[in-house]
């Protein structure tokens, strides 16, 4: 014999309290927090790095670095002279928002006004676990291949913004089949609305338009 | 990959009800949506593995996938989020919102009584 019980329960609900505390606690300091997600190797540092540089006088940034082992990143962040917490997920492949919680407590949220979180790198997991950030930014990198939004939609349908990262490589002509069109199109098929901005971390093409996107952003907050 | 760590936070609500009712649990459902990127075999793996030795030892797992709602923006249709086939289900518009992805929930559990 057996019965059949319904439950009902939330399986990951501890995680999704913490999310909520988080939300709560960056819209009543009025921050913008955006979590960034993508594959190993995609450039997300030296976005952060360019980008805190590029803002430093009109938007003060502070970063939660995620990684399965190092403060590597934590530290080339903080030659930018911006605050960063780094967080090591010792082999979990995504971040918590338990850890993210923990993090906001280390960094000056007061005396910020935009809080990156970089992701553990890896374009699936870190999906089905919020954070409390306002958004979500997807990152490709052009070394990566043009097929990325139709082999991962799940990523790109909920990101608000998508960084072509690398376009410099596009330059080297015969090196890389990379049709950014594609990308764009497939992108927003998923997700009309994304924004899409195509960048170099390394030249700094296209960071005009990201900086402006960002200040636009932090200044809707106010 | 994260898979595990939902086994383990499966294992503890299971065990949690099993031993609230004092019986021992055989089969159990679960849904999910598509962000939370469940991949069936990987969370069955994970945990058959760590349910050794528990009350959870040799349950069966079911695992129920909802899809992502879309709500079309032309003709407020509500349709079944397709992947490969983006576009409202009704007029075929490809503007459309998403709707909040359905949650990881333990749905029911079998319990073994006397």
């Amino acid at each position: 014999m057996s019965k059949r019980v319904t439950i009902g329960k939330k399986i990951l609900s501890a995680n999704e309290e913490y999310a909520l505390k988080n939300r709560q606690f960056l819209a009543e300091q009025k921050k913008l927090c955006l979590n960034m997600i993508s594959s190993p190797g995609s450039g997300k540092t030296t976005i952060l790095t360019r980008t805190i540089s590029e803002l430093k006088d009109k938007i003060k940034i502070g970063v939660i670095e995620g990684d399965i082992q190092t403060d590597l990143d934590a530290e080339r962040i903080r030659a930018t002279a911006a605050p960063a917490v780094q967080i090591n997920t010792n082999g979990a492949c995504h971040l918590s928002a338990a850890q993210v919680s923990g993090a906001l407590e280390k960094l000056p949220v007061r005396n910020l006004d935009l809080i990156f979180i970089e992701n553990v790198g890896n374009l699936v997991c870190p999906s089905a676990f919020e954070l409390g950030e306002s958004s979500k930014i997807v990152v490709l990198s052009v070394a990566e291949g043009d097929d990325k939004p139709a082999k991962y939609p799940a990523i790109f349908a909920k990101s608000k913004v998508l960084l072509i990262n690398k376009i410099d490589l596009l330059e080297a002509v015969g090196q890389v089949d990379f049709d950014i069109e594609r990308v764009k199109a497939d992108a927003r098929k998923l997700n009309k609305g994304i924004e899409i901005f195509p960048i170099s971390a390394k030249t700094g093409a296209g960071f005009g338009d990201w900086c402006k996107w960002l200040k636009r952003e932090v200044e809707d907050l106010d | 990959m994260h898979e595990t760590m939902v086994a383990e936070s499966l294992l503890a609500a299971i065990s949690a009800e099993a031993a609230k009712q004092n019986a021992k649990p055989v089969s159990a459902k679960i849904s999910c949506g598509m962000l939370n990127a469940i991949n069936d075999e990987v969370l069955c793996f994970a945990f058959e593995a760590i349910a050794q030795g528990t009350v959870c030892e040799g349950l069966k797992l079911e695992v129920e996938h909802k899809p992502m709602q879309g709500r079309c923006k032309k003709c407020d249709e509500f349709f079944d989020f397709e992947v490969n086939h983006p576009i409202c289900k009704k007029c075929g518009s490809e503007d459309f919102e998403l709707l909040p992805d359905a949650p990881l929930l333990l749905e029911e559990i079998e319990l073994e009584t006397e």
